[in-house]
């Protein structure tokens, strides 16, 4: 009531302002929070435990279009496609295992993140531990031998004197 | 001289391994359908809209499926060949409209010639998802049995068409 009032007056008072007092008036309008204007936000999805499914099983999932990016993050029609059909399936009461192995028997191992152990993925999984030990064996190797190399030096009587004479030497020097 | 043997071997090694990674194509997923029964679908015509084509109904032939769009840019690099395939009788292409709008695609056929011997519609996408399908333009080679014996991902090039797509085309032919 008073906000119609006020904007009466307006109108009233700055007619003779002409095309400034327009502007100001659709200034108003822009500023005014209205009911009729804006809305709430609509929800992503209608169900928000499908979404979350949904979500959790897409961020282990490749998106074969921008392959570095999740299904779950991928802004890429195909991806929006693939969250649709998981989507479907959560609704139809299929398990994540389900939904998983109809998109390998599409895709392949390759939409999955984290790939099965299998014949051909065995390299994969096991090849940093096969290197580590790699590693590992060979710096055991090496300081082995090195032990050995440091055992075998050994002074004789005339050195260790000419080292201690040196040293003496050396003493006296700072001395002064 | 084991100490120069060895790093050196590991060099090898690593550089081969990067050689061969430069010439591997991280877009070609390899499809897990190969060898594998081609999905069932029934669709639309494109042209009659009121006309259904079931998979099923090319059982006995040979015959290519082509994933198209209108939106598709690679689709007008190997459009020609198709054409020109199409025209040599050697085997049925079967268009699938993947993700476009009726007009548009019935304009853009127009435009660069028809090869296809029936154009099907899959305007969300879902048999798409059922054939793997990620990146448009692809082609799948489907012998008598409904079976999926190659997938071509990315445009068609003269090179694949002579190497690889005719002769396994003509040798699925001879079979029964």
């Amino acid at each position: 009531m008073f906000k119609n009032n006020y904007l009466n007056r307006f109108v009233v008072s700055r007619q003779s302002n002409g095309i400034k007092g327009l502007f100001f008036i659709l200034f108003l309008f822009l500023i005014t929070p209205s009911v009729g204007w804006s809305k709430e936000a609509i929800p992503v999805a209608e169900d928000p435990i499908i979404e979350k499914r949904m979500l959790a099983l897409t961020m282990d999932l490749r998106c074969l279009v921008c392959q570095n990016e999740s299904i779950a993050d991928s802004r890429a029609d195909f991806s929006n496609d693939i969250r649709r059909e998981i989507r479907e399936q959560i609704k139809a009461n299929k398990t994540d295992q389900e939904i998983v192995q109809f998109l390998v028997d599409r895709y392949g191992d390759f939409v999955l993140y984290n790939p099965p152990m299998k014949p051909t993925t065995i390299l994969l999984w096991f090849g940093p531990v096969i290197l580590f030990l790699i590693g590992l064996g060979s710096l055991i190797v090496y300081l082995r031998r090195r032990r050995v190399q440091i055992q075998d030096v050994s002074l004789s009587q005339v050195q260790l004197e000419r080292a201690e004479a040196l040293l003496n030497e050396n003493k006296k020097g700072k001395n002064v | 001289m084991m100490r120069y043997l060895i790093p050196l071997v590991a060099f090898i090694v690593l550089a081969a391994f990067l050689l061969v990674g430069l010439t591997l194509n991280p877009r070609q997923v390899p499809s897990p359908l190969i060898d594998k029964p081609a999905p069932i679908f029934q669709l639309n015509h494109l042209h009659e809209p009121d006309r259904l084509m079931a998979s099923n109904d090319n059982l006995g032939k040979v015959w290519l499926l082509n994933v198209w769009a209108s939106w598709c840019v690679a689709c007008r690099d190997e459009h020609p060949l198709l054409v020109q395939l199409a025209n040599s009788g050697i085997v049925p292409i079967y268009g699938l409209n993947y993700k476009d709008e009726r007009n548009t695609a019935l304009q853009w056929l127009k435009r660069y010639g028809d090869p296809y011997t029936i154009s099907i519609v899959d305007t969300d996408g879902r048999v798409g998802i059922d054939y793997g399908v990620y990146g448009v333009p692809e082609t799948y080679v489907i012998d008598k049995k409904g079976i999926i014996r190659h997938k071509q991902i990315g445009p068609v090039t003269v090179d694949a068409l002579q190497k690889t797509i005719i002769p396994l085309i003509i040798e699925l032919q001879k079979q029964v």
